[in-house]
């Protein structure tokens, strides 16, 4: 029952008109929670949670680029489902949202970069260094752009999408080498702090902030992905019908 | 699922097997050309030339590093927990340098055995806590000791503070 419920669901989903109506009914309150999260988790990350012994308040850029970081990688592995499913099945929603996760993930990971290269310079003494966690990274980013860039050089949209859809499962091959790449090599990045099974070495004071900031940036990743399948999909069918329906519809409000 | 699907379903999961079987194959290729730094011991080993430029990787012994007064140079040893490699360093150190502290030297090691960096960075060892629990621990005489495992050394500071 449930399962068909669901199945029914998601073969909704692909038809045009119902992620229109979707998408637009869901992501202000996606956008809503991302706004509250954050303004939680900023204030426990700047107020309420203990300067590190370490570090003292630098530690702090931490509650940004590792919420960042997971996302770049959740994002691509989000993405690559799609794409997936874009290949098999050709739904046409399922590749509009593949692609469309390209420029959020470039975004968290040139976000990623960048905090760790602020927090890197007075910590370890450089910007950057190339070993084998930061590579992998910029190597994410590099890949993040070249689906971005296949896709926006067909002239046939659906093609462009076949085609960086290919590239997208390609370069899933990265996302473990990132994963592990602080396990399997020495590295100047430190090893894993945070760990699903087993303890943390974070000190539990310092936790909270960390959670709330990584469900704020997976709430505004679902919330721009929504928005970003949405435009393109009003841009690719600007011309059909139920388009110009929704748009004089709207002009008639 | 329909035999088209199936056979595009098979094609992705070549793709995707593919793709990572060649990569672990090269990266095991390059695998010690991927590593940052190098251990005193390897360096003990005779494994490294004399003058060839490469990254030491170890802890700041403790009570080694010494300070002139008089300019920015600074002499310390990097040690595995095994083997000890006297550095040389004149510059900036980073924030995170202290003793019993990560750092990757880069440089190359002088006839006498010195090694000389030109470039020192302090690597960070992924423990976070408030100072107030640090104090507890370096009271407790619980601070992370050569040979301790790193579960066992936090075990004792969550210990002491709960």
């Amino acid at each position: 029952m449930i399962w068909k419920t669901l199945k029914v669901g998601f073969h909704r989903l692909g038809s045009p008109p119902s992620f229109y109506r979707f998408s637009t009914l869901v992501s202000p309150w996606l956008w809503a929670g991302f706004a509250l999260c954050t303004a939680i988790g900023v204030y426990y990350a700047l107020y309420v949670v203990p300067p590190d012994y370490q570090q003292s308040d630098s530690f702090r850029i931490l509650y940004v680029h590792v919420p960042s970081a997971w996302q770049a990688m959740a994002g691509y592995v989000v993405m690559s489902i799609l794409a997936a499913i874009a290949l098999v099945w050709r739904i046409r929603m399922t590749e509009i949202m593949a692609m469309m996760c390209a420029p959020i993930g470039a975004a968290f990971t040139a976000i990623c970069l960048a905090t760790g290269s602020i927090w890197g310079r007075p910590m370890w003494g450089t910007w950057w260094e190339w070993d084998a966690r930061l590579t992998s990274m910029l190597v994410l980013l590099f890949i993040y752009l070249g689906i971005m860039g296949l896709y926006a050089a067909f002239e046939d949209r659906r093609k462009g999408a076949r085609v960086a859809c290919i590239l997208v499962l390609v370069g899933l091959v990265n996302i473990p080498i990132i994963h592990f790449s602080v396990e399997w090599w020495t590295t100047l990045h430190q090893g894993k702090t945070i760990r699903i099974f087993g303890e943390s070495s974070m000190h539990y004071s310092m936790m909270p902030p960390l959670i709330w900031m990584t469900i704020a940036v997976k709430l505004m990743f679902g919330a721009a992905l929504l928005d970003r399948s949405r435009n393109e999909l009003l841009t690719q069918d600007r011309r059909k019908g139920w388009v110009q329906k929704k748009l004089i519809q709207e002009e008639l409000k | 699922m329909t035999p088209t699907r199936k056979k595009r379903l098979a094609v992705v999961g070549l793709l995707v097997l593919g793709v990572s079987t060649a990569t672990a194959i090269a990266l095991v290729a390059l695998n010690d050309n991927v590593r940052f730094s190098i251990g005193p011991s390897e360096i003990v080993a005779g494994d490294y030339p004399e003058g060839r430029q490469l990254r030491l990787g170890g802890l700041v012994a403790a009570g080694s590093v010494s300070r002139d007064p008089a300019s920015l140079a600074v002499t310390f040893q990097v040690t595995d927990c095994i083997h000890e490699i006297p550095v040389t360093f004149n510059g900036i150190l980073p924030d995170l340098f202290r003793e019993g502290q990560g750092v990757i030297a880069h440089g190359s090691l002088a006839p006498d055995g010195v090694f000389h960096a030109h470039e020192v960075l302090a690597r960070h060892d992924e423990t976070y806590m408030p100072p107030e629990v640090e104090r507890a621990m370096a009271l407790a005489g619980s601070g992370l000791v050569c040979g301790e495992p790193l579960e066992d050394h936090l075990a004792t500071v969550r210990g002491e503070t709960r």
